[in-house]
């Protein structure tokens, strides 16, 4: 009965790594071919694996995306410390105080959530262009926001309002204010929601494309997903570059998940119920 | 008092800045004539409702009405299908479990961008994988122009996008799985039911909240997606991949005409809206009430 048993999910795990090997197929593919020599890509049947690798592929894209990785941390960085920084008094707020109108305004988060991305960038053009920012990592910042304070709010004060009251209200007896209830009281206690949302943020302006195409009229503050938009378009042939700098672009999301999977797991999570 | 108002001004602010104004901006816009001198000159006369008429005559408007119905329902209806099954399959014991489950997260945490760049590379007609593999084991005849046949376009971008969505499905379902007692399982075994029985009246009903959590939030989600779409196809070719959305871009960004992009972004909003109201609706009473509502 035991060894039936073991077969049988040394069997269910050997299933398992079929499903998530097929599913995760495309992603071999990219560092594959992102370690192949350009004319390596052109052979029939495909080379399936990175034997007598280069890196070529790497080097072009280190080359010709640099500037536009470097551009893609600064406004991701940017989009964090702005998106905490409106945040987390929003959320401290929502969280304790009993206001009116705190309904419509967690209610106006959810919603504004809704809003597809090309009307937001059709309305933030003429709002940049206005203010002159087109072009700018302001522009950027300012628009990715918007797709990451909606949920970091919601997020946050999800987590707060499960902080006991108490807590707060022992330092409010001595004296302290809200500000610095909510500086060392909450905070502290609410790193991982803290980290979930920063972590988001993060991810969201990394990888936003529509707000990186539309809001720039030139290449000065181009982040990296437009690079390689831009990269495909002028060089067909050299999918090892284009690769290597696919694979380049998704370090950060490889590297969140390998040290920050909790938080990520309570990120989808609460996007999807956001409570 | 001021505590209050200090804590909550600049939330507020921001949302009627960077939210309240530009829906504001998007609907007046779609009343005027907007070029891109509009931008420098300050002016864009009042046309009232010239951009919708516009918009509605125009023979793309078919098109990409049904491009969206169709990528948008085909995506959630496997997306949802494969996701769930995935599911299903990690709820069983064995090794490697939450490693695995962890590792299919990937394609959902990528910049959008790089997985559509990656299925380009996969449909690539000459030297992609797909069309190497199937012609070397003789299912097709000649190389499929999987991005550049105005039939095989559409179902591509579809796959593309259902691949990228399975992860959070699954991740969402497994979630809703987790929250089902396993004494109910127990107890159906008992009772003789077979494995399909028990997903049948057991998973199945009780699963039915959060199910409708994740249909709309991928179909609010799926309305938007722009990026696979944009670095696949670009709406092509003959506009055979042409969303609202990828529709709403060209005529803003490559036409120049700002209100009719506005135009299209508002049918849009109208089209996100009515299933928001659906979706809101759904979980107030799935959170009232969790589970009272399956069976049938």
């Amino acid at each position: 009965m035991a060894v039936h048993r073991r077969v049988r999910t040394a069997f269910t795990t050997v299933a398992a790594l079929v499903i998530v090997g097929g599913l995760l197929f495309p992603l071999y593919w990219m560092v594959n071919a992102s370690f192949q020599p350009a004319t390596g890509l052109l052979e029939t049947p495909p080379r399936w694996f990175p034997v007598g690798g280069t890196l070529d592929g790497y080097r072009q894209a280190v080359e010709s995306q640099g500037r536009p990785l470097l551009n893609s941390m600064i406004v991701a960085a940017g989009t964090v410390a702005l998106t905490l920084a409106l945040s987390v008094p929003a959320a401290y707020a929502l969280s304790r105080f009993r206001v009116r109108g705190a309904g419509v305004l967690l209610f106006a988060l959810l919603l504004v959530q809704m809003v597809p991305g090309i009307v937001m960038a059709n309305s933030l053009y003429a709002v940049m262009n206005q203010t002159g920012l087109l072009s700018t990592y302001a522009a950027l910042i300012l628009a990715d926001s918007t797709v990451a304070v909606p949920f970091a709010v919601l997020i946050l004060r999800a987590f707060m309002a499960t902080i006991p009251a108490e807590l707060g209200e022992a330092a409010m007896v001595d004296g302290a204010g809200h500000g610095r209830v909510l500086w060392s009281v909450v905070l502290p206690v609410s790193r991982n929601a803290m980290i979930t949302a920063a972590l988001f943020a993060f991810l969201f302006a990394w990888a936003d494309f529509l707000f990186a195409v539309t809001l720039n009229a030139d290449d000065s503050v181009m982040p990296v997903t437009v690079g390689i938009y831009r990269f495909i378009g002028a060089h067909t042939a050299d999918w090892n570059g284009v690769m290597a700098t696919g694979v380049i672009a998704s370090v950060p999301a490889a590297v969140l998940l390998v040290v920050a999977q909790r938080y990520v797991a309570a990120g989808v999570t609460g996007g999807a119920l956001k409570d | 008092m001021l505590a209050r108002v200090g804590f909550l001004a600049p939330i507020v602010c921001y949302l009627a800045v960077f939210f309240g104004y530009p829906l504001a901006a998007n609907f007046t816009m779609a009343l005027r004539e907007y070029s891109a001198a509009s931008f420098y000159t300050g002016e864009a006369p009042f046309v009232g409702l010239a951009n919708y008429a516009a918009v509605l005559s125009d023979p793309v408007f078919g098109t990409a009405m049904a491009n969206t119905a169709v990528f948008t329902a085909a995506s959630l209806a496997f997306q949802f299908g494969i996701g769930l099954a995935l599911a299903v399959f990690f709820q069983r014991h064995f090794p490697l479990n939450g490693v695995l489950r962890s590792l299919l997260l990937i394609p959902w945490l990528l910049p959008l961008v790089v997985s559509g760049t990656v299925w380009r590379w996969i449909f690539d007609q000459e030297y992609g994988v797909l069309n190497q593999t199937l012609l070397g084991l003789g299912v097709i005849d000649s190389a499929v122009p999987w991005l550049s046949s105005t039939a095989m376009a559409l179902p591509s971008v579809t796959v593309a996008n259902i691949w990228v969505g399975i992860p959070f499905n699954m991740v969402i379902l497994y979630g809703g799985l987790q929250g089902i007692p396993t004494q109910l399982y127990e107890a159906a075994a008992l009772d003789g039911a077979g494995p399909w029985q028990r997903f049948r009246h057991v998973t199945w009903p009780l699963l039915r909240p959060v199910s409708a959590v994740v249909l709309m939030l991928g179909l609010v989600y799926t309305l938007k997606v722009f990026d696979v779409i944009m670095v696949l196809t670009q709406g092509g070719p003959a506009n055979a991949t042409q969303t609202l959305t990828t529709w709403s871009y060209s005529l803003s960004f490559g036409e120049l005409d700002f209100g009719l992009g506005a135009a299209v972004g508002n049918l849009l909003i109208l089209i996100a809206l009515v299933f928001a109201v659906f979706y809101l609706r759904g979980l107030r009473t799935s959170g009232a009430a969790p589970g009272t509502k399956g069976g049938r």
